[in-house]
């Protein structure tokens, strides 16, 4: 059984339709691309899967269970964790906090626990603390645990933000676009990071991105929007060669360029 | 407050190794010594009183270790502050209002520092408190529940308790329609729930009198003397065992309060609150139940006030509406922003630093004006030092928010979003700098 499976999925805002109709489904262990123009919707797409809207019609059953409607802590607690557009860091909070900060589902130190220093609150911490470690080795920012976020070089903040994700504990993990305004090395070890996250750790990831080599090479399937609508869905090669989609987003410099 | 920078100020050589323990204790030993060598009330004493309160800070920064520092701390808050108020009632008095309001800005500071919720309405939560046992130790009860009789005193403790949870519950109450609320508009609201409770004080005095309006509570019940404390203080009488007893009380609560406040900080729910604070989408995006952990700061900041709130009626033994008007909840907020914003030691030096510019440094300058002008010293007419207090301690505010916005002792964070305008301002600068010559 499918791990993701969102059926006709329509949101609107007013009178624009952002997600019209949208299906997707995602098969465990999977790596699968949405792209589109600007505008198309994709992000959009992953605020309603991760509860940061309702969707208007549709159903989005994640791991067998319904979670459309749901808050999105609600939902992050099931197993989706997400990383944004535009980096959504805790700031003034050094890295491994914000990685403990996604660790707070998975905690279960409760108020009165923590004001009598309960021995289970002993024992978590330095636990939590632990594994907080070895996620950002993970992403490779071994060494930098108590800069402040923002302190950060730009790459590396959004290895933070793949961290902090990953602390959630989730199944699944959508990354919107992760590459964006990295250089060319950078992007190459974003694309690693995210195979890792698969091959390593048994995740199934979605990502948003607009560089088509990133989403070439690492896609097992990809699905394009435009104007909200889905307007195509297949494997890379498939949709490289798909009419519509380099008509609406490729353009034709990408056939010719092939 | 130079000292603050004492790592950089030419005292900074004595604050190495074994001169640092010589030093601060010499310090420490003098000026106790000399305060209590001078114990009525004058402008000199003012000053030793303040000097002596100096040395809290100077233990906080200097670089002694810390079970000498808390050794040191315990003398001078169990040995010589309750010794010294022996033999002059004005500074217990002080040392006690300072008590209470440092943990009502640590209340405060849970939920404004730490959760990033602007309450300007905290002081209701006081007044439920001090209500609670002005209402249930006094007649009060009887005109409530006719033929119901005041509770013993010795259920005080119990109503701490209870003030404690109600304290919570009202927080919980005032916080649920403000939840989807941000910054100035959460002010706003909070606001108008602080004067709501005001309000109700003064006017449930019908149809059934409930809290006898603006009359206020009269004869509040103080707890029965523990009897250990008469038989070790044979030479005292009961006004001043009971300014020690209340005292003591103070202390308890202010530091269970940095306690608790403490441990929170640095949990789970600390961070919870903090992530909040820093981003709310970020942080339900990683599994933060945004609704519970909002009222969670909201409840754990009440309970404190309610707790205070029951020990306040108890040493005041009169309560009535106007002491929790808006201006009370305004000056604990300028206590955790004066002190430092989400910073625990911070926020009990603004406790302490604005109860005693309320209290006793602005009337002494107003007193000594006073004294100035009856000694012939041209003050005009219109001048009168005691209506002009206000004046200076907003100037002081003013001057505070443009030089260290971050407050007097900063969280090392805050003091980072105080100044990332200033560096964004100087990289614009910079860049415009370099941008002509290319």
């Amino acid at each position: 059984m499918a791990l993701l499976e969102a059926q006709n999925v329509t949101k609107s805002f007013g009178g624009l339709t952002a997600v019209n109709n949208v299906s997707l489904t995602v098969e465990r262990g999977s790596i699968v691309s949405v792209i589109g123009p600007n505008g198309a919707g994709k992000t959009t797409f992953f605020n309603v899967l991760t509860g940061i809207y309702k969707p208007d019609h549709g159903s989005i059953i994640f791991d067998g269970a319904s979670i459309a409607g749901q808050r999105p802590d609600q939902i992050t607690r099931q197993g989706i964790a997400r990383t944004f557009q535009n980096i959504r860091l805790f700031n003034n909070m050094t890295a491994i906090e914000n990685v403990l900060v996604g660790m707070h589902a998975r905690l279960s130190a409760k108020m009165w626990q923590i004001i009598f220093q309960s021995p289970s609150v002993r024992a978590e911490e330095p636990r939590a603390r632990a594994r907080a470690r070895e996620l950002l080795k993970f992403v490779g920012l071994e060494g930098r645990y108590d800069e402040l976020a923002k302190n950060l070089p730009y790459g590396d903040q959004r290895r933070l933000e793949i961290a902090r994700a990953l602390a959630t504990e989730p199944k699944l993990i959508l990354l919107d676009e992760p590459t964006a305004g990295m250089n060319p090395q950078e992007t190459l070890e974003a694309t690693r990071l995210i195979q890792r996250l698969r091959d390593e750790l048994g995740l199934t990831v979605i990502l948003i991105e607009h560089d088509m080599r990133v989403v070439m090479t690492i896609s097992e399937r990809i699905s394009v929007l435009d104007y909200g609508e889905k307007i195509a869905e297949g494997k890379p090669e498939e949709i490289r060669a798909n009419a519509r989609v380099v008509e609406a987003y490729l353009g034709r410099g990408a056939t010719a360029g092939d | 407050m130079g000292t603050t920078s004492l790592p950089n100020s030419p005292f900074a050589a004595l604050n190495r190794g074994l001169l640092a323990y010589v030093a601060l204790t010499a310090y420490i030993v003098v000026t106790s010594a000399l305060m209590l060598m001078n114990t009525r009330t004058s402008l000199g004493t003012d000053v030793l009183f303040i000097l002596f309160l100096l040395s809290f800070l100077l233990l906080y920064r200097a670089k002694v270790s810390n079970g000498y520092k808390l050794a040191l701390g315990a003398i001078m808050l169990i040995g010589v502050v309750p010794y010294f108020g022996t033999m002059n009632a004005y500074y217990i008095e002080l040392a006690i209002q300072a008590g209470i309001f440092v943990a009502l800005a640590l209340g405060l500071n849970v939920v404004v520092g730490f959760a990033g919720l602007l309450d300007l309405g905290y002081v209701a939560f006081f007044a439920v408190g001090a209500y609670l046992w002005g209402i249930f130790s006094t007649d009060q009860i009887g005109l409530i529940s006719p033929g119901a009789s005041p509770v013993s005193s010795q259920l005080f403790y119990l109503f701490m308790a209870l003030g404690l949870f109600l304290g919570a519950f009202f927080g919980v109450l005032l916080g649920l329609p403000v939840l989807r609320l941000r910054g100035d508009y959460l002010a706003i609201v909070t606001l108008g729930l602080g004067e709501v409770i005001r309000v109700l004080a003064v006017n449930l005095d019908r149809p059934i009198n409930i809290t006898n309006g603006s009359q206020g509570i009269k004869s509040i019940a103080r707890p029965p003397l523990p009897d250990f404390l008469r038989a070790l203080f044979p030479g005292l009488n009961d006004p001043q065992l009971y300014q020690l007893f209340i005292y003591a009380l103070a202390l308890l609560v202010v530091g269970l309060t940095v306690l608790t406040v403490f441990r929170l900080k640095n949990s789970r729910i600390g961070r919870a609150w903090e992530a909040i604070r820093e981003d709310e989408t970020a942080a339900v995006a990683m599994g933060i139940p945004l609704v519970r952990m909002k009222l969670m700061a909201f409840a754990v900041g009440a309970s404190f006030a309610g707790v205070m709130g029951v020990l306040f009626a108890a040493k005041q033994q009169f309560i009535n509406p106007p002491t929790f008007d808006l201006i009370r909840s305004i000056g604990i907020l300028a206590m955790v922003i004066l002190g430092g914003m989400g910073s625990i030691p911070g926020v009990i030096l603004g406790g302490v630093l604005v109860t005693l510019l309320d209290l006793q440094i602005l009337p002494r300058i107003a007193t000594e004006l006073s004294a100035l002008k009856r000694q012939g010293v041209v003050i005009p007419d219109w001048f009168d030092p005691a209506q002009y207090q206000r004046a200076l301690f907003g100037l002081l505010l003013i001057i505070m928010m443009i030089f260290r916005p971050e407050g007097i002792l900063p969280d090392q964070r805050r003091r980072e979003e105080a100044h990332a305008t200033e560096e964004q301002e100087a990289l614009v600068e910079v860049e415009t700098g370099e941008a002509k010559p290319a």
